[in-house]
């Protein structure tokens, strides 16, 4: 019988070769249910991992698309990622996200149509603190009365959409809109619009944020005791509060970090590649973001890359059903696949394979 | 601005690409809003293609994309399917305005065609279908057949299509029986099944024995159904499994004779970007068969109401009609512009409850 | 206003709340044994697809429910294999499982769409149906909705009087000591998340042959994220977790009830009423200091660490 053994550091060998195997196996399964559903296998993989950077045809567009997909998710996994260390699981990102763009598209409209070069970095702290507000709900309620954030913060993602419903058939409705839900096009204001900042490279300030936000992260947790008290905080909840950690603090720090960079996330995103507040502006980047940031393993880097490898099975997924005629669904399993590889193979990091009873060690 | 270069010469190539073969079918692309099985909005779009597909067999090539977010992805989708060389791309819902527009002016030699939206540009044209005129008939209906004299709707969001098809519904609803009453449940979703038939319930709980809806599934028929002496229309298709009863009849979403139209135009070398808002007349919407439940003499007004529709004999939003609020909207004999229609935020008078916002 | 008739009100609650009730019962077992699984979206819309295709090809709604029990537990013991043996993240892996279960429901019900389904029949239980108010309100209903009743009393019994609850509650609460004790942890979980996902699979086939019914793509439409918020909202309690779910249903309904009888209240207020009121009330029980999680909820356990 196969048994794993706990390895006494996690193998570095492993934790570089386990993505690539993951990869390997998600193409090997995911070939065949292509190739079950009439597609050959080869092109389909081809055109999802391959086409969207390299295609003569379509790279030079969909190459710097990688990162708008990959920018906020990355952006509001890496404040997630601080949470999900210290055993804070805040997975209403999406809510936070909504109330960002819409506080941050708020305070932009309030002024419309200045030209002041001042409307953008308002929107921008407004965007952060609307998502920083929503955040300190459940923080609040977590501290003052021990309510289990995972539940305040769920909920809160229906009232924030309930929110985005109202206020773009209303109070944000763009008055020049001829009565349709949506707020006027932010992109198309020059003051407020979060434009590509070096052309044909898809990088806009939601970009440079994201990774702004993976050093900060980086220096947090290696170099500041903020960091080291989070991790505490997470691994052995009790030393940490012996070695004097307030948790009440360590909770509202994870959450509003969390909830202003998914704030910011919105914001960034509604100024600029989605341009406007509608219904359905919001679409899903605040749970795709908790995926991100387990596949990063926590690590800033690792959800660098994360984000970017999501977002390449996006945008490859798109071409797919472009090209080849795959149902949408089949794309949805795909991802599914890949994470569900990628989440397998971990364990040959941290254990190792071996035959017979592996009781003792 | 290099991105725009390139594009704009990805595009010239795929321009020059096609004029050197004239042989090569014509390709057309749609962008979906919704999974094709949603049984409503977004099936219908897709029943069109295939149609299209039929009509024209190899002259004609098509692709498709679904259940595609509206803003930063619909713009990724839409340039993609420009890049892969579409002649003509129909964006099948009204969240696509500005994308469309923005991925239209880097594609010049590409033509879009946007549902529901009102802008447009050389190679931008818009189109929608007046499914008021197709409420009128489902409100003539309701009017007659209810015996409790109250008609539950249950209503998407709050904006001028759904506004327009509940005046619509009720003022001849309120035409054929003067105590009938609309009772409006604002569900906040397009597509809910679970809370569709929840609304549903509720207004047939309420003592309502018509339902209309404007929400794209069928589970508000199935409750009706299960309630049994309730009668409800098909919405977007004709949801005639359900027929004779509950369903009594319908409105159907039929584009694909507009497809055609502008397909061919493409193949012509004949198209101009426009705007076309049909109704029953050109066939854009469909009168689903009004089943056996209904009695023959109301049958036969039903048909006569469409007919007139059709002819352009008569307009359902024909004067006098008052707002809500009791002010004058339409004098007698005046018809209502395409202007205020397309932004119809009030409901006319006789209408209770306040629209939300 | 007076048009709000209260017996229907219940009845509709009833039937509102079972897809609810199945889901998060389940899922409270699984809580109660240390594990999250997030995955109960896609396991409820696989039981939805599973259900109603076989119910229309065999014509019967009750197999239609086994098949989709039977589907949506062999779906989570995906997720029981990666995090129980190859000890992968809980949270991620079951949001793995919502979209694996999206995708492939998507996929098997294609040819499904715009079909009809088999009907449940309504248990015939004589007398008491004929019975004043509680007879329409209580004794209408089809046979599902009295199992999830029953289920809700059985993992009550289960976790209070049994020797099995017992040792299921201690693996939930700490891992190392159960496993000393010589309970086998994994085996106990994977038999957990099965049930879960039998639960999950039976209220998603609910919703699909009886509350909506219908087969379409992403019907579940989130349901299976609000039986994960029942299950917290509950303080991982059996009878708690039969009021959560009756509450939620009922202010869902109830709101498009007061819509229909044309109560004057802000919709937008009135939409997100469930959610703001389930926070409320989780606000109200957890400042009275009644609330635990099982100790060992979401900890990856290997028996030599």
């Amino acid at each position: 019988m196969i048994v794993l053994e706990k390895r006494r550091q996690p193998s570095r060998h492993w934790m570089l070769a386990a993505p690539v195997l993951a990869v390997l196996l998600t193409m090997v399964v995911g070939g065949a249910m292509f190739a079950a559903l009439g597609v050959a296998p080869l092109e389909a993989i081809r055109t999802i991992f391959w086409d969207p950077l390299f295609d003569p045809q379509f790279a030079a567009y969909s190459r710097p698309q990688l990162l708008v997909k990959a920018g906020p998710l990355i952006l509001i996994a890496i404040g997630l990622s601080l949470g999900f260390r210290a055993g804070i699981w805040n997975i209403g990102a999406e809510g936070q996200y909504i109330m960002g763009a819409i506080c941050g598209a708020a305070a932009g409209l309030a002024v419309y149509p200045s030209a002041s070069v001042l409307v953008f970095p308002l929107m921008v702290v407004a965007g952060a603190l609307g998502g920083w507000a929503w955040a300190m709900i459940p923080a609040f309620f977590k501290t003052r009365f021990g309510t289990n954030e995972i539940l305040v913060s769920l909920m809160l993602v229906y009232v924030a959409e309930s929110i985005l419903a109202s206020v773009s058939s209303g109070l944000l409705r763009n008055p020049e809109g001829r009565g349709f839900p949506g707020s006027r096009n932010l992109s198309q204001w020059d003051a407020a619009a979060n434009r590509e900042l070096i052309a044909g490279t898809g990088l806009h300030w939601g970009v440079v944020a994201a990774f702004i936000a993976v050093i900060l992260a980086y220096i947090l947790l290696t170099r500041h005791i903020q960091g080291f008290n989070i991790r505490l905080s997470g691994e052995a909840p009790r030393a940490a509060r012996f070695a004097g950690v307030n948790p009440a603090r360590v909770v509202i720090f994870c959450l509003g970090t969390a909830g202003a960079l998914a704030g910011l996330a919105g914001l960034f995103e509604v100024a600029g590649p989605a341009g406007q507040i509608s219904i359905d502006f919001n679409s899903g980047y605040g749970f795709t973001a908790i995926i991100v940031a387990f596949l990063g393993r926590l690590h800033p880097v690792g959800i660098l890359l994360a984000g970017l490898l999501m977002a390449l099975t996006y945008i490859g997924g798109e071409l797919a059903q472009l090209m080849l005629g795959l149902p949408g669904a089949s794309i949805q399993l795909f991802q599914g696949m890949l994470l569900f590889f990628l989440l397998g193979v971990d364990v040959l990091t941290n254990y190792r394979l071996r035959l017979g009873r592996g009781e003792k060690a | 601005m290099l991105r725009r270069t390139l594009l704009a010469t990805a595009a010239l190539a795929l321009a020059a690409g096609g004029a050197l073969a004239q042989d090569d079918p014509v390709k057309a692309g749609f962008i979906y809003v919704g999974p094709i099985g949603d049984g409503g909005w977004t099936y219908e779009h897709d029943q069109a293609r295939l149609a299209l597909e039929e009509h024209f067999g190899d002259q004609v090539e098509t692709v498709y994309q679904e259940s595609v977010p509206e803003g930063a992805d619909a713009v990724r989708a839409i340039t993609q399917m420009a890049l892969s060389g579409a002649d003509i791309i129909f964006t099948t819902s009204f969240g696509y305005m500005d994308p469309t527009m923005e991925v239209a002016a880097k594609f010049p030699d590409v033509k879009f065609e946007h549902a529901t939206g009102y802008k447009r540009s050389d190679n931008v044209g818009t189109y929608s279908a007046r499914f008021y005129e197709g409420r009128a008939v489902q409100g003539l209906i309701a009017g007659r057949m209810t015996e409790t004299n109250k008609v539950g709707y249950i209503a998407s969001f709050p904006i001028p299509e759904v506004i327009r098809g509940i005046n619509s519904a009720y003022i001849h609803a309120k035409k054929e029986n003067p105590d009938v009453e609309f009772s409006v449940v604002w569900a906040y979703t397009w597509f809910d099944p679970a809370k569709e038939a929840d609304a549903a319930r509720a207004l047939i709980e309420n003592g309502a024995d018509v339902i209309l809806q404007h929400t794209d599934s069928t589970a508000p028929q199935a409750a009706a159904q299960e309630a049994g002496n309730v009668i409800t229309f098909g919405q977007a298709s004709d949801m005639a499994e359900y027929a004779p009863s509950p369903r009594v009849s319908s409105i159907i979403d039929n584009w694909a004779p507009y497809y055609i139209d502008r397909v061919q135009a493409v193949i012509d070398g004949t198209w101009e970007s426009d705007d076309t808002w049909d109704g029953i007349g050109p066939g854009m919407v469909g009168i689903g068969e009004i089943s056996s439940a209904v009695p023959e003499d109301v049958k036969a007004d039903a048909l006569a109401l469409k007919d007139s529709i059709a002819s352009g004999e008569y307009h359902p939003f024909t004067g006098p009609l008052n707002r809500q609020d009791g002010s004058v909207w339409l004098e007698e004999g005046e018809v209502a512009d395409d202007e205020t229609l397309l932004g119809m935020d009030f409901y006319v008078e006789g209408l209770t409850g306040e629209i939300p916002n | 206003m007076e048009s709000i008739n209260p017996v229907l009100l219940i009845a509709s609650v009833m039937l509102s709340a079972t897809p609810l009730l199945l889901a998060a019962i389940g899922e409270m077992v699984v809580e109660r044994a240390g594990v999250l699984n997030l995955g109960v979206e896609g396991m409820m819309i696989t039981g939805a697809v599973v259900g109603f295709a076989v119910a229309v090809s065999t014509g019967s709604a009750a197999t239609g429910f086994a098949a989709a029990a039977l589907a949506a537990a062999a779906l989570s013991l995906t997720f029981g294999v990666l995090t129980q043996i190859f000890l992968s993240n809980q949270v991620a892996t079951g949001l793995g499982l919502t979209l694996v279960g999206l995708g492939l429901s998507a996929l098997i019900g294609k040819p499904y769409e715009g079909m009809k389904s088999p009907v449940l029949p309504r248990l015939d239980l004589g007398p008491l149906s004929d019975l004043p108010v509680v007879g329409r309100m209580l004794f209408t209903h089809d046979a599902v909705v009295y199992l999830s009743l029953l289920l809700v009393a059985a993992v009550w019994a289960f976790l209070r009087y049994t020797r099995a609850g017992l040792v299921l509650r201690a693996v939930g609460e700490n891992h190392e000591a159960a496993h000393a004790l010589g309970y086998k942890v994994v085996r106990i979980r994977l038999l957990a998340i099965f049930f879960g996902g039998a639960c999950a699979g039976l209220g998603g086939a609910y919703l699909s042959l009886v509350r909506v019914p219908q087969w379409t793509e992403g019907m579940t439409a989130g349901a299976g994220w609000i039986a994960l918020a029942i299950v917290v909202f509950a303080s991982w309690r059996p009878w708690r977790v039969l009021v959560g779910a009756y509450l939620f249903g009922g202010v869902t309904v109830l709101q498009l009830n007061l819509q229909a009888a044309g109560a004057q209240v802000p919709v937008a207020l009135l939409s997100a009423s469930p959610y703001l009121v389930t926070i409320a009330v989780l606000v109200l029980i957890s400042a009275r200091g009644a609330h635990a999680a099982p100790a060992s909820l979401g900890r990856p356990f290997h028996a030599t660490q």
